[in-house]
């Protein structure tokens, strides 16, 4: 399958909540072959999620093995993925192949246990930090319609207290 | 002729600010660009890119009603800007220390000369009026690499600043 059309903000599709997946197929793998390849197009991206391409699916790929010296799982087909567990704040620098020329600040769990089921409908469970953790609250967000700009902090923040709580 | 023009506000900070310059802008016809605007030490400053056509007299002339009765400073360059020029940073460095004269240009000066190009800054002074403390965080790219920049940090360090580098790795997703 050929590389798909990458939606841009403000297209309102970027907004829907994705459906779950419940058929495992070759439809679904080939799908998922042609979203990585319109993933490894973009400008070193390190995931994709299905809305990004029109797709409302629960669907996302996250790949940080390109990143030197960070703790990460390879290449991951997450379908219907859930997090089950968040822990920790940083606040680190974001872009997204569907929002161009725009990178900033924004608050994620350092670290997470995600639940999804791969592209073969095998359950999985991963326990991610730094780096990964960061890539997979980023695309699960797509599919609940949110972009990393709806969850901007300022730069002042970088070095304000956070309240506590 | 349209063109970019570089206009800074400046004065005591009171609600409505922003609401009244750019309207006026709007309802001159200019477009807005990339802007920066914050309270600084009780005032309110303002640095906007604006597209117009027409001369920088022309601009000010559009602004100053609703600057000059209020006793904001106006001030408008002609610039050679352009959108969609962003520069990515890929070093943070934090800085805090007891305020005393020279922080800025001490570690500035220490980093400039280990290659590194600052593309954002804002500082803070905190603490109480008896014991200021000073608090920076910078945004830039190691034009030499984050080695030369630790080392000049080093230095630094040893004179009684805080100095925190952190490589920034951008996420695309």
């Amino acid at each position: 399958m050929a590389r798909l059309e990458l939606l841009v903000y403000p297209d309102t599709r970027l907004r829907r909540v994705a459906e779950p997946v419940d058929r495992f197929d070759e439809a679904l793998r080939a799908f998922v072959g042609a979203l990585e390849e319109t993933m490894r197009a973009g400008p070193a991206a390190v995931g994709i999620a299905a809305p990004q391409v029109g797709c409302a699916r629960r669907i996302v790929i996250v790949d940080a093995s390109s990143r030197p010296k960070v703790r990460h799982h390879g290449r991951l087909v997450l379908v219907n993925p859930r997090i089950t567990a968040r822990e920790d704040a940083i606040v680190a620098r974001e872009g997204c192949l569907s929002v161009p020329d725009y990178t900033g600040n924004v608050e994620r769990a350092g670290r997470i246990v995600l639940e999804a089921h791969d592209e073969y409908g095998e359950e999985r469970r991963y326990e991610m930090e730094g780096f990964e953790a960061r890539v997979a609250q980023h695309e699960i967000d797509h599919l609940d319609g949110f972009l990393f700009i709806d969850r901007l902090v300022s730069r002042r923040d970088l070095f304000r207290r956070r309240p506590s709580g | 002729m349209q063109g970019w023009y570089m206009l800074t506000v400046v004065g005591t900070d009171r609600p409505g600010i922003v609401a009244r310059v750019t309207h006026a802008l709007f309802e001159g016809g200019c477009d807005l660009g990339e802007a920066s605007m914050m309270r600084l030490g009780g005032n309110f400053a303002v640095m906007l890119m604006v597209r117009c056509e027409g001369t920088a007299r022309q601009l000010r002339d559009l602004v100053e009603p609703v600057t000059q009765p209020h006793g904001l400073t106006l001030h408008v360059d002609r610039i050679e800007g352009r959108l969609h020029r962003h520069v990515e940073p890929d070093v943070r460095v934090t800085v805090t220390s007891a305020d005393r004269a020279g922080i800025v240009a001490q570690v500035t000066g220490a980093l400039a000369e280990a290659g590194f190009d600052i593309l954002n800054l804002e500082s803070d002074v905190a603490g109480t009026a008896e014991r200021p403390i000073y608090v920076m965080a910078i945004e830039g790219r190691a034009l030499e690499g984050v080695p030369a920049l630790e080392s000049a940090l080093g230095i630094i360090r040893g004179q009684g600043i805080d100095a925190t580098l952190t490589p920034l790795d951008t996420l695309i997703g």
